[in-house]
Protein backbone atom coordinates (compact mmCIF):
# COMPACT_ATOMS: atom_id res chain seq x y z
CA UNK A 1 0.00 0.00 0.00
CA UNK A 2 1.44 4.06 -1.06
CA UNK A 3 2.66 5.76 1.71
CA UNK A 4 0.62 4.54 4.53
CA UNK A 5 3.22 3.48 7.51
CA UNK A 6 1.56 0.96 10.06
CA UNK A 7 0.36 2.23 13.14
CA UNK A 8 2.69 2.85 15.91
CA UNK A 9 4.70 4.84 13.64
CA UNK A 10 2.87 7.12 12.11
CA UNK A 11 3.24 11.36 12.58
CA UNK A 12 0.34 12.69 14.63
CA UNK A 13 -1.79 15.18 12.71
CA UNK A 14 -3.83 16.55 15.30
CA UNK A 15 -4.46 15.55 19.00
CA UNK A 16 -7.89 16.75 21.29
CA UNK A 17 -6.51 17.21 24.75
CA UNK A 18 -9.69 17.10 26.90
CA UNK A 19 -12.02 19.03 24.93
CA UNK A 20 -15.43 20.31 26.18
CA UNK A 21 -18.12 21.97 24.45
CA UNK A 22 -20.96 23.17 26.21
CA UNK A 23 -24.12 25.14 24.04
CA UNK A 24 -25.73 28.26 25.08
CA UNK A 25 -23.77 27.32 28.92
CA UNK A 26 -26.32 25.27 29.83
CA UNK A 27 -26.06 22.14 27.00
CA UNK A 28 -23.00 19.67 27.44
CA UNK A 29 -22.04 18.06 24.14
CA UNK A 30 -19.05 16.69 24.88
CA UNK A 31 -17.02 16.07 27.71
CA UNK A 32 -13.53 15.90 28.13
CA UNK A 33 -12.44 14.41 24.76
CA UNK A 34 -9.05 13.34 24.08
CA UNK A 35 -8.23 11.26 20.90
CA UNK A 36 -4.91 11.45 19.23
CA UNK A 37 -5.33 10.83 15.16
CA UNK A 38 -2.04 10.21 13.34
CA UNK A 39 -1.46 10.59 9.34
CA UNK A 40 -3.11 7.24 7.20
CA UNK A 41 -5.77 6.94 10.33
CA UNK A 42 -9.00 6.05 9.34
CA UNK A 43 -11.15 6.79 12.27
CA UNK A 44 -14.50 5.68 13.37
CA UNK A 45 -16.69 7.63 15.78
CA UNK A 46 -19.14 5.44 16.38
CA UNK A 47 -22.31 6.38 18.84
CA UNK A 48 -26.26 6.88 18.92
CA UNK A 49 -27.39 10.36 18.06
CA UNK A 50 -27.18 12.92 20.71
CA UNK A 51 -23.15 11.92 21.37
CA UNK A 52 -21.34 14.53 20.44
CA UNK A 53 -20.05 12.85 17.00
CA UNK A 54 -20.54 15.41 14.62
CA UNK A 55 -20.04 17.83 17.49
CA UNK A 56 -16.30 16.76 17.15
CA UNK A 57 -16.30 16.63 13.51
CA UNK A 58 -17.22 20.59 13.53
CA UNK A 59 -14.39 21.13 16.32
CA UNK A 60 -11.72 19.65 14.30
CA UNK A 61 -12.97 21.45 11.38
CA UNK A 62 -12.99 24.74 12.90
CA UNK A 63 -16.26 25.50 12.53
CA UNK A 64 -16.56 26.16 16.00
CA UNK A 65 -14.26 26.40 18.89
CA UNK A 66 -14.00 24.45 21.72
CA UNK A 67 -15.13 25.79 25.43
CA UNK A 68 -12.64 24.15 27.20
CA UNK A 69 -9.41 21.83 26.37
CA UNK A 70 -7.56 22.28 22.97
CA UNK A 71 -7.24 21.07 19.87
CA UNK A 72 -3.36 20.81 18.70
CA UNK A 73 -2.27 20.55 15.17
CA UNK A 74 0.90 19.28 13.93
CA UNK A 75 2.52 22.14 12.84
CA UNK A 76 0.64 24.25 14.84
CA UNK A 77 -1.84 26.14 12.75
CA UNK A 78 -5.87 24.99 11.68
CA UNK A 79 -4.58 23.77 8.26
CA UNK A 80 -7.32 25.14 6.07
CA UNK A 81 -6.49 21.50 4.14
CA UNK A 82 -9.19 19.97 5.27
CA UNK A 83 -11.92 17.84 2.97
CA UNK A 84 -15.67 17.61 4.61
CA UNK A 85 -18.33 15.15 3.46
CA UNK A 86 -21.97 15.47 4.75
CA UNK A 87 -24.78 13.49 5.27
CA UNK A 88 -26.52 15.27 2.32
CA UNK A 89 -24.56 15.51 -0.91
CA UNK A 90 -24.51 19.39 -0.42
CA UNK A 91 -24.14 20.20 -4.05
CA UNK A 92 -24.86 23.68 -6.10
CA UNK A 93 -27.57 22.55 -7.81
CA UNK A 94 -26.96 25.50 -10.60
CA UNK A 95 -23.31 23.71 -10.87
CA UNK A 96 -22.98 20.72 -13.01
CA UNK A 97 -20.78 18.34 -11.47
CA UNK A 98 -17.39 19.09 -13.17
CA UNK A 99 -17.79 22.52 -11.43
CA UNK A 100 -18.92 21.39 -8.15
CA UNK A 101 -15.78 19.33 -7.90
CA UNK A 102 -13.54 22.77 -8.50
CA UNK A 103 -15.14 24.44 -5.64
CA UNK A 104 -12.08 23.71 -3.66
CA UNK A 105 -10.43 25.32 -6.09
CA UNK A 106 -11.74 28.11 -7.16
CA UNK A 107 -11.95 29.33 -4.11
CA UNK A 108 -8.15 29.35 -3.94
CA UNK A 109 -8.44 31.37 -7.36
CA UNK A 110 -7.23 28.91 -9.86
CA UNK A 111 -9.09 28.53 -12.82
CA UNK A 112 -11.14 25.76 -14.34
CA UNK A 113 -8.75 25.00 -17.23
CA UNK A 114 -5.72 25.26 -15.08
CA UNK A 115 -7.17 22.23 -12.99
CA UNK A 116 -9.17 20.71 -15.25
CA UNK A 117 -6.94 17.53 -15.18
CA UNK A 118 -7.44 16.90 -11.47
CA UNK A 119 -10.56 17.06 -11.65
CA UNK A 120 -11.40 14.66 -14.13
CA UNK A 121 -9.09 12.57 -12.45
CA UNK A 122 -11.55 13.02 -9.19
CA UNK A 123 -14.64 12.33 -10.92
CA UNK A 124 -12.83 9.38 -12.49
CA UNK A 125 -11.97 8.12 -9.23
CA UNK A 126 -15.54 8.05 -8.22
CA UNK A 127 -16.55 6.56 -11.78
CA UNK A 128 -18.62 9.48 -12.48
CA UNK A 129 -16.29 11.24 -15.22
CA UNK A 130 -19.14 10.62 -18.28
CA UNK A 131 -21.00 12.63 -15.97
CA UNK A 132 -19.19 15.76 -15.80
CA UNK A 133 -21.52 17.91 -17.72
CA UNK A 134 -24.44 16.85 -16.15
CA UNK A 135 -26.54 19.00 -13.16
CA UNK A 136 -27.14 17.11 -9.70
CA UNK A 137 -30.28 16.72 -10.60
CA UNK A 138 -29.47 14.47 -13.34
CA UNK A 139 -28.34 11.98 -10.67
CA UNK A 140 -29.63 9.25 -8.19
CA UNK A 141 -28.51 9.35 -4.53
CA UNK A 142 -25.45 7.48 -4.42
CA UNK A 143 -23.96 9.30 -7.46
CA UNK A 144 -24.60 12.44 -6.17
CA UNK A 145 -23.03 11.68 -2.67
CA UNK A 146 -19.64 10.51 -4.85
CA UNK A 147 -19.68 13.74 -6.16
CA UNK A 148 -19.51 15.38 -2.81
CA UNK A 149 -16.33 12.71 -2.35
CA UNK A 150 -14.53 13.52 -5.15
CA UNK A 151 -14.72 17.54 -4.16
CA UNK A 152 -13.38 16.49 -1.01
CA UNK A 153 -10.69 14.20 -2.29
CA UNK A 154 -9.83 16.79 -5.75
CA UNK A 155 -7.24 18.86 -3.50
CA UNK A 156 -5.81 15.63 -1.75
CA UNK A 157 -6.17 17.72 1.40
CA UNK A 158 -4.14 15.63 4.28
CA UNK A 159 -7.60 15.24 6.18
CA UNK A 160 -10.91 14.47 5.70
CA UNK A 161 -13.84 14.46 7.63
CA UNK A 162 -16.81 12.77 6.96
CA UNK A 163 -20.85 13.35 8.45
CA UNK A 164 -22.62 10.05 8.49
CA UNK A 165 -22.07 9.99 4.61
CA UNK A 166 -23.95 7.22 3.52
CA UNK A 167 -26.88 7.23 6.41
CA UNK A 168 -29.39 8.07 3.84
CA UNK A 169 -28.21 5.38 1.35
CA UNK A 170 -29.54 1.95 0.00
CA UNK A 171 -27.26 -0.96 1.91
CA UNK A 172 -25.86 -2.14 -1.55
CA UNK A 173 -25.22 1.57 -2.43
CA UNK A 174 -23.19 1.91 0.60
CA UNK A 175 -21.32 -1.41 0.70
CA UNK A 176 -20.32 -0.54 -2.74
CA UNK A 177 -19.06 3.43 -1.80
CA UNK A 178 -17.60 1.89 1.62
CA UNK A 179 -15.37 -0.70 -1.07
CA UNK A 180 -14.82 2.64 -3.07
CA UNK A 181 -13.95 5.00 -0.22
CA UNK A 182 -11.28 2.85 0.99
CA UNK A 183 -9.80 2.31 -2.45
CA UNK A 184 -10.01 6.07 -2.67
CA UNK A 185 -8.42 6.77 0.44
CA UNK A 186 -5.51 3.91 -0.04
CA UNK A 187 -4.65 5.84 -3.52
CA UNK A 188 -4.50 9.41 -1.87
CA UNK A 189 -2.69 8.59 1.53
CA UNK A 190 -5.12 10.68 2.98
CA UNK A 191 -6.74 10.61 7.04
CA UNK A 192 -10.05 10.13 7.24
CA UNK A 193 -12.37 10.73 10.49
CA UNK A 194 -15.73 9.18 9.63
CA UNK A 195 -19.00 9.62 11.88
CA UNK A 196 -21.25 6.93 11.79
CA UNK A 197 -24.09 5.27 13.84
CA UNK A 198 -23.12 1.71 11.85
CA UNK A 199 -21.36 -0.91 13.94
CA UNK A 200 -20.61 -2.57 10.57
CA UNK A 201 -19.75 0.19 8.30
CA UNK A 202 -17.15 1.53 11.36
CA UNK A 203 -15.28 -2.15 11.98
CA UNK A 204 -15.54 -2.21 7.93
CA UNK A 205 -13.80 0.71 7.20
CA UNK A 206 -11.81 1.84 10.07
CA UNK A 207 -8.36 0.69 12.18
CA UNK A 208 -9.85 2.49 14.87
CA UNK A 209 -13.64 2.33 16.16
CA UNK A 210 -13.91 5.27 18.89
CA UNK A 211 -17.20 4.57 21.08
CA UNK A 212 -19.23 7.57 22.20
CA UNK A 213 -21.98 7.64 24.44
CA UNK A 214 -24.69 10.58 25.19
CA UNK A 215 -25.73 12.76 27.72
CA UNK A 216 -23.11 14.78 27.73
CA UNK A 217 -20.96 13.20 24.70
CA UNK A 218 -17.97 11.44 25.60
CA UNK A 219 -15.94 8.81 24.66
CA UNK A 220 -15.96 5.38 26.51
CA UNK A 221 -13.67 3.60 24.74
CA UNK A 222 -11.43 2.44 21.45
CA UNK A 223 -10.81 -0.71 19.71
CA UNK A 224 -8.23 -1.07 17.50
CA UNK A 225 -8.84 -3.24 14.12
CA UNK A 226 -5.84 -4.68 12.91
CA UNK A 227 -7.01 -6.60 9.84
CA UNK A 228 -4.87 -5.25 6.95
CA UNK A 229 -5.75 -3.14 3.92
CA UNK A 230 -7.65 -3.41 1.53
CA UNK A 231 -10.05 -5.09 3.24
CA UNK A 232 -12.39 -6.72 0.87
CA UNK A 233 -15.88 -8.94 0.65
CA UNK A 234 -13.47 -12.17 2.16
CA UNK A 235 -13.15 -9.56 5.36
CA UNK A 236 -16.86 -8.78 4.94
CA UNK A 237 -17.52 -12.27 5.87
CA UNK A 238 -14.20 -13.24 8.04
CA UNK A 239 -14.77 -14.51 11.80
CA UNK A 240 -12.29 -11.88 12.51
CA UNK A 241 -14.86 -8.64 11.62
CA UNK A 242 -17.49 -10.75 13.25
CA UNK A 243 -16.05 -10.71 16.35
CA UNK A 244 -14.97 -6.97 15.91
CA UNK A 245 -18.42 -6.41 15.39
CA UNK A 246 -19.85 -8.24 18.11
CA UNK A 247 -17.34 -6.70 20.59
CA UNK A 248 -18.01 -3.09 19.52
CA UNK A 249 -21.78 -4.03 19.59
CA UNK A 250 -21.48 -4.81 23.40
CA UNK A 251 -19.41 -1.74 23.78
CA UNK A 252 -21.93 0.62 22.53
CA UNK A 253 -24.76 -1.39 24.20
CA UNK A 254 -22.57 -0.92 27.45
CA UNK A 255 -22.55 2.78 26.91
CA UNK A 256 -25.84 3.14 26.16
CA UNK A 257 -26.80 1.10 29.36
CA UNK A 258 -24.97 3.80 31.29
CA UNK A 259 -26.31 6.74 29.76
CA UNK A 260 -29.98 5.52 30.60
CA UNK B 1 -52.79 -24.25 -13.19
CA UNK B 2 -51.63 -24.86 -16.55
CA UNK B 3 -48.25 -23.00 -18.41
CA UNK B 4 -51.38 -21.12 -20.34
CA UNK B 5 -53.20 -19.85 -17.49
CA UNK B 6 -49.89 -17.81 -15.33
CA UNK B 7 -49.00 -16.51 -19.01
CA UNK B 8 -52.41 -15.12 -20.19
CA UNK B 9 -52.97 -12.26 -17.77
CA UNK B 10 -49.29 -10.98 -19.21
CA UNK B 11 -50.31 -9.60 -22.58
CA UNK B 12 -53.67 -8.41 -21.48
CA UNK B 13 -52.19 -6.09 -18.78
CA UNK B 14 -49.53 -5.31 -20.98
CA UNK B 15 -52.51 -3.45 -23.41
CA UNK B 16 -54.20 -2.20 -20.50
CA UNK B 17 -51.26 -0.23 -19.69
CA UNK B 18 -50.69 0.76 -23.05
CA UNK B 19 -54.16 2.23 -23.85
CA UNK B 20 -53.49 4.31 -20.56
CA UNK B 21 -50.55 5.62 -22.18
CA UNK B 22 -52.34 6.49 -25.52
CA UNK B 23 -55.09 8.18 -23.40
CA UNK B 24 -53.13 10.22 -21.35
CA UNK B 25 -50.77 11.27 -24.16
CA UNK B 26 -54.43 12.15 -26.16
CA UNK B 27 -55.30 14.46 -22.72
CA UNK B 28 -51.83 15.80 -22.99
CA UNK B 29 -52.25 16.79 -26.76
CA UNK B 30 -55.57 18.52 -26.37
CA UNK B 31 -54.58 20.29 -23.70
CA UNK B 32 -51.78 21.57 -25.12
CA UNK B 33 -53.69 22.91 -27.87
CA UNK B 34 -57.01 24.05 -25.48
CA UNK B 35 -53.93 26.07 -23.40
CA UNK B 36 -54.07 28.49 -26.47
CA UNK B 37 -57.41 28.19 -28.19
CA UNK B 38 -59.68 28.34 -24.94
CA UNK B 39 -58.61 31.75 -24.29
CA UNK B 40 -59.18 32.96 -28.11
CA UNK B 41 -62.31 31.90 -28.04
CA UNK B 42 -63.36 33.47 -24.91
CA UNK B 43 -61.53 37.09 -26.21
CA UNK B 44 -63.23 36.41 -29.64
CA UNK B 45 -66.89 35.88 -27.66
CA UNK B 46 -66.48 38.82 -25.37
CA UNK B 47 -66.08 41.01 -28.01
CA UNK B 48 -68.65 39.92 -30.01
CA UNK B 49 -71.21 40.42 -26.89
CA UNK B 50 -69.77 43.93 -26.50
CA UNK B 51 -70.53 45.11 -30.11
CA UNK B 52 -73.59 43.28 -29.60
CA UNK B 53 -74.96 45.07 -26.59
CA UNK B 54 -73.91 48.18 -28.14
CA UNK B 55 -75.64 47.57 -31.19
CA UNK B 56 -78.88 46.14 -29.69
CA UNK B 57 -79.67 48.83 -26.96
CA UNK B 58 -77.80 51.84 -29.34
CA UNK B 59 -75.83 52.73 -26.23
CA UNK B 60 -73.69 56.33 -27.65
CA UNK B 61 -70.66 56.44 -28.29
CA UNK B 62 -69.61 58.62 -25.33
CA UNK B 63 -71.18 56.20 -23.11
CA UNK B 64 -69.90 53.05 -24.24
CA UNK B 65 -68.41 52.88 -27.71
CA UNK B 66 -68.05 49.81 -29.22
CA UNK B 67 -64.94 47.32 -30.21
CA UNK B 68 -65.10 48.56 -33.53
CA UNK B 69 -65.01 52.29 -33.00
CA UNK B 70 -62.30 51.55 -30.38
CA UNK B 71 -59.73 49.86 -32.61
CA UNK B 72 -60.33 52.93 -35.40
CA UNK B 73 -59.29 55.18 -32.83
CA UNK B 74 -56.08 52.98 -32.22
CA UNK B 75 -55.52 52.75 -35.94
CA UNK B 76 -56.63 56.70 -36.59
CA UNK B 77 -54.65 58.02 -33.44
CA UNK B 78 -52.07 55.64 -33.73
CA UNK B 79 -49.05 58.30 -34.42
CA UNK B 80 -50.06 60.03 -31.20
CA UNK B 81 -50.93 57.32 -28.78
CA UNK B 82 -47.01 55.38 -30.27
CA UNK B 83 -45.82 58.36 -28.66
CA UNK B 84 -47.25 57.95 -25.12
CA UNK B 85 -46.52 54.23 -25.51
CA UNK B 86 -43.10 54.61 -25.89
CA UNK B 87 -43.32 57.00 -22.68
CA UNK B 88 -44.99 54.77 -20.26
CA UNK B 89 -42.62 51.80 -21.61
CA UNK B 90 -40.08 53.41 -21.31
CA UNK B 91 -40.68 54.77 -17.88
CA UNK B 92 -41.77 51.56 -16.67
CA UNK B 93 -38.66 50.16 -17.82
CA UNK B 94 -36.05 52.44 -16.44
CA UNK B 95 -38.17 52.13 -13.05
CA UNK B 96 -37.77 48.38 -12.99
CA UNK B 97 -33.83 48.70 -13.82
CA UNK B 98 -33.70 50.88 -11.17
CA UNK B 99 -35.67 48.78 -8.71
CA UNK B 100 -33.22 45.68 -9.56
CA UNK B 101 -30.22 47.95 -8.67
CA UNK B 102 -31.92 49.76 -5.85
CA UNK B 103 -33.38 46.17 -4.74
CA UNK B 104 -30.50 43.78 -5.16
CA UNK B 105 -28.10 46.54 -3.58
CA UNK B 106 -29.90 46.64 -0.66
CA UNK B 107 -30.38 43.11 -0.28
CA UNK B 108 -26.81 42.72 -0.18
CA UNK B 109 -26.12 45.02 1.68
CA UNK B 110 -28.88 44.17 4.43
CA UNK B 111 -27.28 40.29 4.07
CA UNK B 112 -23.45 41.38 4.69
CA UNK B 113 -24.31 43.97 7.47
CA UNK B 114 -27.06 43.40 10.04
CA UNK B 115 -26.64 46.50 11.36
CA UNK B 116 -27.76 47.92 8.08
CA UNK B 117 -30.79 46.04 8.27
CA UNK B 118 -31.31 46.15 11.30
CA UNK B 119 -31.08 50.47 10.95
CA UNK B 120 -33.02 50.62 7.23
CA UNK B 121 -35.47 47.97 7.14
CA UNK B 122 -38.49 49.14 8.99
CA UNK B 123 -37.84 52.17 6.90
CA UNK B 124 -38.47 49.72 3.40
CA UNK B 125 -41.21 48.24 5.03
CA UNK B 126 -42.54 52.34 5.72
CA UNK B 127 -41.81 53.27 2.33
CA UNK B 128 -43.43 49.86 0.53
CA UNK B 129 -46.88 50.13 2.79
CA UNK B 130 -47.42 53.96 2.17
CA UNK B 131 -49.48 53.97 -0.87
CA UNK B 132 -47.67 56.09 -3.78
CA UNK B 133 -51.07 57.93 -4.81
CA UNK B 134 -50.41 59.83 -1.00
CA UNK B 135 -46.52 60.25 -1.43
CA UNK B 136 -46.86 61.47 -5.01
CA UNK B 137 -48.26 64.88 -4.89
CA UNK B 138 -45.54 65.90 -2.28
CA UNK B 139 -42.96 64.40 -4.66
CA UNK B 140 -44.44 66.73 -7.75
CA UNK B 141 -43.53 69.49 -5.48
CA UNK B 142 -40.12 68.91 -4.86
CA UNK B 143 -39.40 67.39 -8.01
CA UNK B 144 -39.02 69.94 -10.62
CA UNK B 145 -38.09 67.27 -13.56
CA UNK B 146 -41.70 65.17 -14.41
CA UNK B 147 -39.22 62.09 -15.44
CA UNK B 148 -37.46 62.38 -12.52
CA UNK B 149 -40.59 62.41 -10.66
CA UNK B 150 -42.40 59.30 -12.28
CA UNK B 151 -39.30 57.18 -12.23
CA UNK B 152 -39.22 58.11 -8.31
CA UNK B 153 -42.56 57.10 -7.93
CA UNK B 154 -42.36 53.95 -10.25
CA UNK B 155 -39.34 52.99 -8.35
CA UNK B 156 -41.15 53.20 -4.93
CA UNK B 157 -43.60 50.89 -5.73
CA UNK B 158 -41.37 48.38 -8.07
CA UNK B 159 -37.85 48.29 -5.78
CA UNK B 160 -39.94 46.44 -2.51
CA UNK B 161 -40.77 42.83 -4.01
CA UNK B 162 -36.88 42.98 -5.44
CA UNK B 163 -35.42 44.44 -2.25
CA UNK B 164 -37.52 41.36 0.01
CA UNK B 165 -37.35 38.82 -2.38
CA UNK B 166 -33.38 38.77 -2.62
CA UNK B 167 -32.94 39.37 1.03
CA UNK B 168 -34.53 36.04 1.55
CA UNK B 169 -32.82 34.74 -1.05
CA UNK B 170 -29.30 35.65 0.08
CA UNK B 171 -30.31 33.87 3.27
CA UNK B 172 -31.84 30.56 2.25
CA UNK B 173 -28.08 29.49 1.05
CA UNK B 174 -28.14 25.61 2.29
CA UNK B 175 -26.14 25.74 5.38
CA UNK B 176 -23.73 22.87 4.99
CA UNK B 177 -22.32 24.51 1.85
CA UNK B 178 -22.00 27.76 3.88
CA UNK B 179 -19.81 25.57 6.68
CA UNK B 180 -17.84 24.29 3.84
CA UNK B 181 -17.17 27.73 2.10
CA UNK B 182 -16.35 28.75 5.84
CA UNK B 183 -13.63 25.25 6.09
CA UNK B 184 -12.22 26.35 2.99
CA UNK B 185 -11.88 29.69 4.00
CA UNK B 186 -13.54 31.29 1.23
CA UNK B 187 -13.45 35.28 1.48
CA UNK B 188 -17.04 37.12 2.20
CA UNK B 189 -17.16 38.33 -1.66
CA UNK B 190 -16.46 34.58 -2.75
CA UNK B 191 -19.37 33.71 -0.53
CA UNK B 192 -21.69 35.66 -1.51
CA UNK B 193 -20.34 35.67 -5.60
CA UNK B 194 -20.54 31.44 -5.45
CA UNK B 195 -22.77 30.29 -2.80
CA UNK B 196 -25.96 33.33 -1.80
CA UNK B 197 -26.25 34.90 -4.93
CA UNK B 198 -26.79 32.07 -7.55
CA UNK B 199 -29.20 30.89 -4.34
CA UNK B 200 -31.30 33.80 -4.23
CA UNK B 201 -31.54 33.64 -8.34
CA UNK B 202 -34.78 32.03 -7.91
CA UNK B 203 -36.05 34.25 -5.49
CA UNK B 204 -34.66 37.44 -7.17
CA UNK B 205 -36.84 36.17 -10.39
CA UNK B 206 -39.63 35.67 -8.52
CA UNK B 207 -39.74 39.52 -7.18
CA UNK B 208 -38.75 40.51 -10.58
CA UNK B 209 -42.22 39.51 -12.12
CA UNK B 210 -44.19 41.07 -9.07
CA UNK B 211 -41.97 44.33 -9.42
CA UNK B 212 -42.79 44.22 -13.38
CA UNK B 213 -46.17 44.57 -13.02
CA UNK B 214 -46.05 47.32 -10.37
CA UNK B 215 -43.34 49.55 -11.91
CA UNK B 216 -46.22 49.97 -14.89
CA UNK B 217 -48.81 50.32 -12.05
CA UNK B 218 -46.23 53.02 -10.72
CA UNK B 219 -45.47 54.84 -13.80
CA UNK B 220 -49.34 55.03 -14.56
CA UNK B 221 -50.44 56.37 -10.68
CA UNK B 222 -47.80 58.80 -11.04
CA UNK B 223 -48.60 60.49 -14.13
CA UNK B 224 -52.32 60.65 -12.96
CA UNK B 225 -51.38 62.44 -10.24
CA UNK B 226 -48.84 64.50 -11.59
CA UNK B 227 -51.77 65.63 -14.12
CA UNK B 228 -49.63 67.92 -16.26
CA UNK B 229 -50.13 66.53 -20.20
CA UNK B 230 -48.50 67.84 -23.13
CA UNK B 231 -44.75 66.97 -24.58
CA UNK B 232 -43.60 63.86 -23.16
CA UNK B 233 -46.67 62.43 -21.92
CA UNK B 234 -47.32 58.75 -21.34
CA UNK B 235 -50.64 57.10 -21.62
CA UNK B 236 -51.84 57.66 -18.30
CA UNK B 237 -52.59 61.01 -19.25
CA UNK B 238 -53.81 60.90 -22.51
CA UNK B 239 -56.75 58.60 -20.46
CA UNK B 240 -57.09 61.97 -18.19
CA UNK B 241 -57.08 64.22 -21.22
CA UNK B 242 -59.46 62.35 -23.06
CA UNK B 243 -61.60 62.21 -19.96
CA UNK B 244 -61.88 65.76 -19.92
CA UNK B 245 -63.07 65.58 -23.25
CA UNK B 246 -65.40 62.91 -22.72
CA UNK B 247 -63.45 61.09 -25.69
CA UNK B 248 -64.50 57.59 -24.27
CA UNK B 249 -63.29 55.28 -27.72
CA UNK B 250 -59.51 57.05 -26.99
CA UNK B 251 -59.85 56.06 -23.10
CA UNK B 252 -60.17 52.82 -23.87
CA UNK B 253 -57.77 52.48 -27.01
CA UNK B 254 -55.02 53.76 -24.33
CA UNK B 255 -56.04 51.51 -21.53
CA UNK B 256 -56.06 48.72 -24.04
CA UNK B 257 -52.24 49.67 -24.71
CA UNK B 258 -51.71 49.97 -20.79
CA UNK B 259 -53.35 45.87 -20.25
CA UNK B 260 -51.41 45.03 -23.33
CA UNK B 261 -47.97 46.46 -22.22
CA UNK B 262 -48.84 44.72 -18.55
CA UNK B 263 -48.76 41.65 -20.33
CA UNK B 264 -46.15 42.34 -22.31
CA UNK B 265 -43.96 43.24 -19.07
CA UNK B 266 -44.77 40.02 -17.60
CA UNK B 267 -44.44 37.75 -20.81
CA UNK B 268 -40.81 39.26 -21.44
CA UNK B 269 -39.43 38.26 -17.33
CA UNK B 270 -41.62 35.01 -17.60
CA UNK B 271 -39.08 34.51 -20.25
CA UNK B 272 -36.23 35.84 -19.03
CA UNK B 273 -36.88 33.50 -15.55
CA UNK B 274 -37.47 30.28 -18.24
CA UNK B 275 -33.98 30.52 -20.05
CA UNK B 276 -31.77 31.59 -16.25
CA UNK B 277 -33.38 28.63 -13.84
CA UNK B 278 -34.53 25.88 -16.83
CA UNK B 279 -30.87 24.08 -16.76
CA UNK B 280 -31.05 23.74 -12.86
CA UNK B 281 -33.79 24.54 -10.76
CA UNK B 282 -37.38 23.03 -9.84
CA UNK B 283 -39.36 25.53 -11.00
CA UNK B 284 -38.41 24.96 -14.36
CA UNK B 285 -38.13 21.56 -14.79
CA UNK B 286 -40.40 19.55 -16.94
CA UNK B 287 -41.09 15.82 -15.07
CA UNK B 288 -40.60 12.98 -17.21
Amino acid sequence: MTGVLPPGQRPRVLEMQGVDKTFNGAVMALRKMSLTVNQGDFISLLGPSGCGKSTALRLISGLMPPTAGRIVWDGGEHPGDLGMVFQEPTLMPWATVAQNVWLPFRLRGMSFTSVKDRITEALAGVGLERFADSYPRALSGGMKMRVSIARAMVTKPRLILMDEPFAALDEITRQKLNDDLLALKARIGCTVIFVTHSVFESVFLSDRVVIMAARPGRVVREIGVDAPYPRDMAFRTSPAYAAKCREASDALILAMGEAA
Amino acid sequence: MTMADRLSPLPTAEAAADAHETRRARAARIERVAKWLLPILVLGLGTWLWDRIVVWNDIPHYILPGPGLVAETLVDDWADLREALLVTIWITVMALGLAVIGGVGLAILFTQSRWMEMSFYPYAVILQVTPVVAVAPLIFIYIDSRIAGLLLCAWLVAFFPILSNTTLGLKSADHNLTDLMRIYRASRWQRLRYLQLPSALPYFLGGLRIAGGLSLIGAVVAELVAGRAGIGSGLASRISEAGYRLDIPLMFAALLLIALSGVAVFAVLSLVSHLALRKWHESALSRE
